[in-house]
């Protein structure tokens, strides 16, 4: 008695969340199906099983008479991409994040709020400004001018989060560390950054997951078939409207999806201490 | 080492000083606790001390050096925070060997010598432990560990026992005091707590909105203070005043309240019932309050309510009129506008109106 008690509010909760959840694992599991299928009947229903949808991964792919370029090339500068990003992101926010927080030097405060307000600028705004800078850089359809290009609009929010790790830190244990015999900056990278590394964990995986999902960026100021990233090439497979398959599609998109899978599945731990707890995990 | 603190004053803003012309001498060897109310500068001259504040005015020296712009690390301090500030992320070891890392003693060297501090405080069988599987009193045995590891010349304690309950104070009390005394380091102990600064320190320098209000012996402070601050802010029943003259008949003084006059204290324990003391006066008990060795009484002189201590067997109603007397030797009297200690003579008055 006491035990179905217990378990029927559970119960109601695990149909509810259910049937809220099942549109979008719905999705997920046709465009799995699709990518198998050579034909779907009504829709919904696989026949034909079939492994063609995946040759992009060990052969070139011919759409529409032109050549795609090839699909590891574009996880490669997907990769390269979103790790650049992540690591850039990661330099300058966590120096930029402790000055915001400790130093006191003059316009630290409006600083403060120039940077919200420049994270509230959509990048869409800036495309043509953007341009014409890549372009004076000599940076035009290069990875390396979308990877500043995409750093410069991160770094506000990465430096704001940052910020908030750094603040929590006593300035005692760096007091401690002085009188301990450390130079600030020893004590800045021995002492206060290890005790915000689950925020600079959360900050990781945000930047990375940004850079790997970045489109409009890439899209705009990349030409080159040998510069191409992951979600340029989705598009590329959709750029004609009338001969659409449908089937390559739906397995590129999975490729595409794999690695964020994976990452998350690895670092799902700090991602959640983060959001759980406000980055309180020292 | 001799520390010497010469009309140190240090500003944060141009509203006032945190501290203001403080003059203070610490002899080499010497236990000194600076104490006063939150807010009144003491944790700042401490931080001056550690050379994380830079004096604004003023000068420090360490053994007639002064060490205004030397950098905390060149300082050759130990410190003990009031969170204890330990390392979260390095074991109990790690935090120890710490300052001794930064020194660049060699690793060997390192760890024999934090096993040393560790056994000093206790902590021999917890070096593998992380901070966070400590208890409170036991994290602050490392963070003492790890402020004598590396032998200062000087230990700054910052409210180093106001986390801890009431028993593991005492006990760290002993211990620290008994530290200091093995090792005979000079050191400066922060603390708004009267009892702790009088029972652990040598010398005890009472501080109040940034200035030095008196630097004595805590039983100077006790017997003799020089100010109404340090007269009230020491000794637990605190002191007892009422102010009024004092009447010489004879051999004894009889007290009579005016609120023009200066006010007279009496420490709780000086104040006895009966008439055995030259002071005599007149109360009313307003309640009996038994604390097991004996009963503390309030009652009432005149306006005033004053506290003192009965016999365990004392029992009284609210309003009975009661006779209660102290020595004209501990009494104390001080000037109402300016708050000095002055002379008893000063309010005794003969008494040849009566």
């Amino acid at each position: 008695m006491k035990t179905q008690k217990s378990r029927l509010p559970s119960m109601t909760a695990y149909v509810v969340l259910g049937i809220i959840t099942l549109p979008i694992i719905l999705m997920y599991i046709w465009l799995l199906l699709n990518s198998f299928t050579t034909q779907m009947k009504y829709g919904v229903i696989p026949t034909n099983l079939t492994l063609d949808n995946w040759q992009f991964i060990w052969s070139d792919v011919v759409i529409n008479g032109t050549e795609m370029p090839s699909i590891w090339t574009a996880t490669l500068n997907s990769f390269l991409f979103a790790g650049s990003l992540t690591i850039l992101e990661l330099i300058i926010g966590v120096m930029a994040g402790y000055a915001l927080s400790r130093l006191n030097f003059p316009g630290r405060q409006g600083l403060l709020k120039t940077t919200m307000l420049l994270h509230a600028f959509p990048s869409v705004a800036l495309l043509i400004a953007v341009f014409y800078i890549l372009n004076f850089l000599g940076l035009f359809d290069s990875l390396w001018g979308v990877i500043l290009v995409k750093t410069a609009l991160q770094i506000p929010m990465t430096a704001w989060i940052i910020k908030g790790f750094f603040d929590d830190v006593s300035w005692d244990v760096e007091w401690a560390g002085l009188i301990d015999g450390c130079t600030r900056f020893k004590v800045w990278y021995t002492i206060v950054i290890p005790l915000i590394k689950p925020g600079i964990a959360a900050v990781a995986i945000f930047a990375f997951l940004a850079g790997w999902s970045e489109f409009l960026l890439l899209y705009t100021f990349i030409l080159s078939d040998e510069n191409i990233t992951l979600a340029a090439y989705l598009q590329k497979l959709m750029s004609n409207p009338n001969v659409i398959n449908y089937g390559l599609l739906s397995a590129v998109s999975i490729f595409y999806m794999i690695p964020v899978l994976l990452f998350f599945i690895f670092t799902q731990k700090s991602l959640m201490q983060v959001n759980a707890t406000g980055g309180k995990g020292v | 080492m001799k520390i010497e603190l010469k009309q140190v004053t240090k500003a944060f803003n141009k509203q006032g000083n945190a501290v203001n012309d403080l003059s203070l001498t610490i002899q080499d060897g010497e236990f000194v606790a600076l104490l006063g109310p939150s807010g009144c500068g003491k944790s700042t001259t401490m931080l001056m001390l550690a050379g994380i504040y830079k004096p604004t005015d003023g000068t420090i020296y360490f053994d007639n050096e002064p060490i205004n712009h030397v950098e905390p690390k060149d300082r050759n301090i130990g410190m003990v925070f009031q969170s204890y500030a330990l390392y979260p992320h390095m074991t109990v070891l790690e935090n120890i060997m710490f300052p001794l890392k930064q020194m660049k003693v060699p690793k060997s060297e390192r760890v024999f010598r934090a096993h040393a501090a560790a056994e000093q405080v206790q902590l021999g069988h917890l070096t593998a432990r992380k901070p966070s599987e400590l208890s409170g009193g036991q994290q602050q045995r490392v963070a003492l560990a790890r402020a004598i590891v590396k032998k200062p010349r000087l230990l700054l304690l910052d409210e180093p026992l106001s986390n801890l309950d009431a028993r593991m104070k005492i006990e760290m009390r002993e211990e620290i005091r008994h530290l200091q005394k093995e090792i005979g380091i000079t050191t400066v102990m922060v603390t708004h707590d009267q009892e702790e600064a009088m029972t652990i320190a040598d010398r005890v320098a009472v501080m109040k909105d940034g200035s030095l209000i008196q630097y004595s012996t805590p039983m100077d402070l006790y017997n003799k203070a020089t100010n109404l601050f340090v007269a009230q802010f020491i000794g637990t029943p605190p002191m007892n005043f009422i102010s009024g003259d004092l009447m010489k008949l004879g051999e004894s003084y009889t007290f009579q309240e005016n609120q023009q006059s200066r006010l007279i204290g009496i420490r709780p324990y000086d104040l006895k019932l009966g008439n055995q003391g030259n002071v005599i006066m007149n109360a009313t008990v307003s309640l009996v309050e038994p604390l097991g060795h004996s009963n503390l009484v309030s009652a009432r002189i005149g306006d005033k309510l004053v506290r003192f201590f009965a016999d365990a067997s004392y029992r009284a109603d609210r309003g009975t009129p009661i006779v209660c007397s102290a020595d004209l030797q501990k009494i104390a009297v001080f000037d109402k506008s300016t708050g000095q200690s002055i002379d008893t003579e000063h309010c005794i008055k003969e008494a040849f109106a009566v």
